[in-house]
């Protein structure tokens, strides 16, 4: 997500930050490319309105002591601009005191409620370790009770449902069942409905005054476009929700609609479902999100990335090793299978706060498949060349190529840049040595 | 329903004297609708060619202009129909992302030739999702249509090569192929439906009849890139446009036969099972101004 904003955005700012003070007219071009960039992504256009005319007058407000606004001003005021349409604070889910939580989902049909109720049942179940239950509120799409228990039966939550029953008495029926047999979160999966479908949107208001949930979540669909403030409103209006579950994040979107609907409708993301996988979900962090967009990575999440497939106890060796100079490929190679651990090497770069990444990374063309290319290389190498480098001559080199399917040149270039890594992670191995490998084409 | 350009009068006759705001109002209305900032200046740029050199003072006639450059991008000089081979079973291949409403166009669509007393067989080749199978068996019960289905997680490219094989003993006319939801970025599930498709022109020795990509209307700038993906690895014949019965404007659908030359065959607006209709450039270009 995002990714079309954050080159955008990067490639704005090294544009401008080349002329150092802007006039006017610069200021305007600027303005005009964000305006661009952001519809776009599909944010909304009337909250890129609104951004302009506050980027605008921040920058004009500021230009009094000066007669140009600096490149470091713009970039601020963008920045905080940008947090402040993604909201700060990250809450997850809040329990209730005493008594079983109670969670209700609404949204309009197909943004993956009922994939979104499992994610959340799981990762409530896993992180919290809650006794969670679902009541199956959807007698409207054929099979959908199914899905839902099929599903639930994959991650031991029990379900609650009813054949010729109404939705509202079923929600009754099973909060009270759930109640009485001590569940800690009840989690309500209504069916879908377009928020323009007044009998439809009636009975979501009847559950929640049947129920009182203590938390309403909405869920919506990452690719949304321009509608997403007015769906987003519509159900605020009627059921006041909480906050939003934003889902299919894995589909390359601009991400536009999850900048929109926090800005009007003031209700916070609180989580992100992003794959096929119960896994694939997450708590939402605005203020992480926003120094994303800007190019200014996401250190955070790639630490916390990196803790999930690096022990502390590996990290620790790795270093000492650089310390005493006696890295080799053995190890590299236990690094590179934690880096492809991680992610696609895009998403690990898309974190890295680098400025310019674009113009960098399209220059040394880096993709999975240079990893793959370095791997087989080195494992095309006896154990004794991993572990001694220097002695991988002439003949070595020639089979290793053979073995590897690359050529002698390629095993060349490896070997020099490993040597140079080696040089630089001694130099700097004060600091943490932990993710640098060799860069650059093969 | 699908109304691009709200309040043209109005916009008019707010900035009929200050041309630029009238361009940059007129701009953002088709912006709203999820057209592209691309199309949306391919399109202003002829209408305003034509303004400035006729000298044009009248919103009516740029009313005509800019719907004459819709209906030029849109029109599909014939190419809106739906292919019938001459040798059946005629094989329509249903494909998409996740939650668009494939499941339920399928049925639509099924239901809308058995209605032409067309033998229809449903091929429930989404064996992914939980239930779905279920949910596709529901509707060929209610239309009282042949279907063919396996296990969960089954090879979806057996389902089909089954498919073809009873439709062809059983003198079926149609056979619909229900796949799974996938995101367009995912390599493995592409290529799984490239399989199925190569399995389809094997068993019927000729290229799949109609290969439709089912989008969601609400769906912003992100339908292009799902139109570009699904094409790229399938040669897609046209789309299906679910929901339209919802407030969105469906523009994109502009911007992909555009960019792409992908033309929207079907649209589908409600919960009923005849809710499909065969998509109408004029009509749809007409309900934009009205």
């Amino acid at each position: 997500m995002f990714d079309l904003l954050t080159n955008k955005f990067e490639n704005l700012f090294y544009k401008i930050r080349n002329k150092g003070k802007l006039s006017p007219d610069d200021l305007d071009d600027a303005l005009r490319e964000i305006k661009l960039a952001l519809l776009e992504a599909d944010v909304n256009f009337k909250v890129v309105k609104e951004f302009l005319e506050n980027v605008k007058t921040k920058a004009i407000g500021e230009k009094i002591l000066e007669s140009l606004t600096s490149y470091q001003q713009v970039v601020k005021i963008v920045n905080e601009e940008i947090t402040r349409m993604l909201g700060s604070a990250s809450s997850g889910v809040v329990f209730a005191p005493g008594g079983p939580t109670i969670i209700m989902t609404v949204g309009l049909q197909g943004t993956g409620k009922t994939s979104a109720v499992i994610k959340l049942a799981s990762f409530l179940k896993n992180k919290y370790q809650k006794k969670v239950s679902i009541i199956a509120a959807d007698i409207y799409r054929p099979a959908a009770v199914l899905q839902l228990e099929d599903m639930a039966k994959n991650i031991a939550v029990d379900v609650y449902s009813e054949s010729n029953s109404n939705p509202v008495s079923i929600s009754v029926k099973g909060t009270e069942l759930f109640r009485k047999s001590g569940s800690d979160v009840i989690i309500i999966d209504t069916a879908g409905r377009l928020h323009i479908d007044e009998k439809m949107m009636k009975e979501i208001v009847d559950i929640r005054n049947r129920v009182n949930p203590h938390q309403i979540f909405l869920v919506l669909d990452a690719m949304t476009g321009q509608e997403a403030v007015n769906i987003a409103s519509t159900f605020n209006q009627r059921v006041e929700c909480d906050g939003i579950i934003l889902t299919k994040l894995d589909s390359d979107t601009r991400g536009g609609a999850a900048l929109s609907v926090y800005y009007v409708v003031k209700k916070p993301i609180k989580f992100i479902s992003s794959g096929e996988r119960i896994e694939d979900f997450d708590i939402f962090y605005p203020d992480r999100i926003a120094s994303r967009i800007l190019g200014m990575g996401d250190i955070l999440t790639l630490v916390e990335k990196a803790e999930k497939v690096v022990s502390e106890k590996e990290a620790k060796k790795i270093e000492e090793k650089i310390y005493k100079n006696e890295l080799n490929f053995e190890d590299f190679i236990g690094q590179l299978k934690s880096i492809k651990k991680m992610g696609s090497l895009d998403k690990i770069f898309s974190m890295l706060p680098i400025p310019d990444k674009n113009r960098i990374f399209k220059k040394i063309n880096l993709d999975d498949s240079y990893l793959s290319r370095i791997e087989a290389i080195i494992n095309s190498m006896t154990v004794e060349e991993r572990r001694k480098p220097h002695i991988i001559n002439g003949n070595r080199k020639k089979r290793i190529a053979k073995g590897s399917g690359s050529s002698v040149s390629e095993v060349n270039k490896l070997l020099v840049q490993f040597s140079k890594t080696k040089q630089m992670m001694k130099q700097f191995s004060g600091k943490k040595g932990k993710f640098n490998f060799p860069t650059g084409n093969l | 329903m699908l109304r691009l350009i709200k309040n043209l009068n109005n916009i008019w006759n707010k900035f009929k004297d200050n041309r630029k705001l009238f361009w940059d109002e007129l701009e953002e209305q088709m912006v709203a609708s999820d057209i592209s900032i691309n199309t949306t200046g391919k399109i202003l740029a002829e209408v305003k060619k034509y303004v400035y050199s006729e000298n044009i003072n009248d919103i009516e006639k740029i009313k005509i202009l800019l719907k004459k450059q819709i209906i030029e991008i849109l029109k599909t000089d014939g190419g809106g129909d739906l292919k019938i081979s001459t040798t059946p079973p005629t094989v329509f291949l249903i494909v998409g992302v996740n939650g668009t409403g494939k499941t339920t166009s399928v049925a639509k669509l099924a239901g809308m030739f058995k209605e032409k007393s067309k033998k229809v067989l449903i091929s429930a080749a989404d064996t992914y999702r939980s239930a779905a199978v279920e949910q596709i068996q529901h509707y060929a019960r209610k239309l009282d249509l042949d279907i063919v289905s396996h296990q969960k997680f089954s090879d979806p490219g057996a389902v089909v090569y089954d498919s073809l094989e009873k439709a062809m003993a059983r003198g079926i006319d149609l056979v619909i192929i229900d796949t799974a939801g996938r995101m367009q970025t995912s390599y493995n599930l592409m290529e799984e439906l490239k399989k199925i498709k190569k399995v389809i022109m094997k068993k019927i020795g000729r290229e799949v009849d109609e290969i439709l990509l089912v989008i969601d209307s609400t769906t912003g700038q992100n339908a292009r890139n799902q139109a570009e993906l699904f094409n790229n690895s399938l040669n897609l014949t046209g789309i299906i446009l679910t929901k339209i019965d919802s407030t969105s404007r469906g523009g994109i659908v502009l911007t992909i036969k555009n960019d792409l030359g992908i033309p929207v065959k079907l649209v589908t607006d409600g919960e009923k099972l005849d809710n499909i209709h065969f998509f109408d450039p004029e009509g749809f270009t007409e309900s934009i101004f009205s």
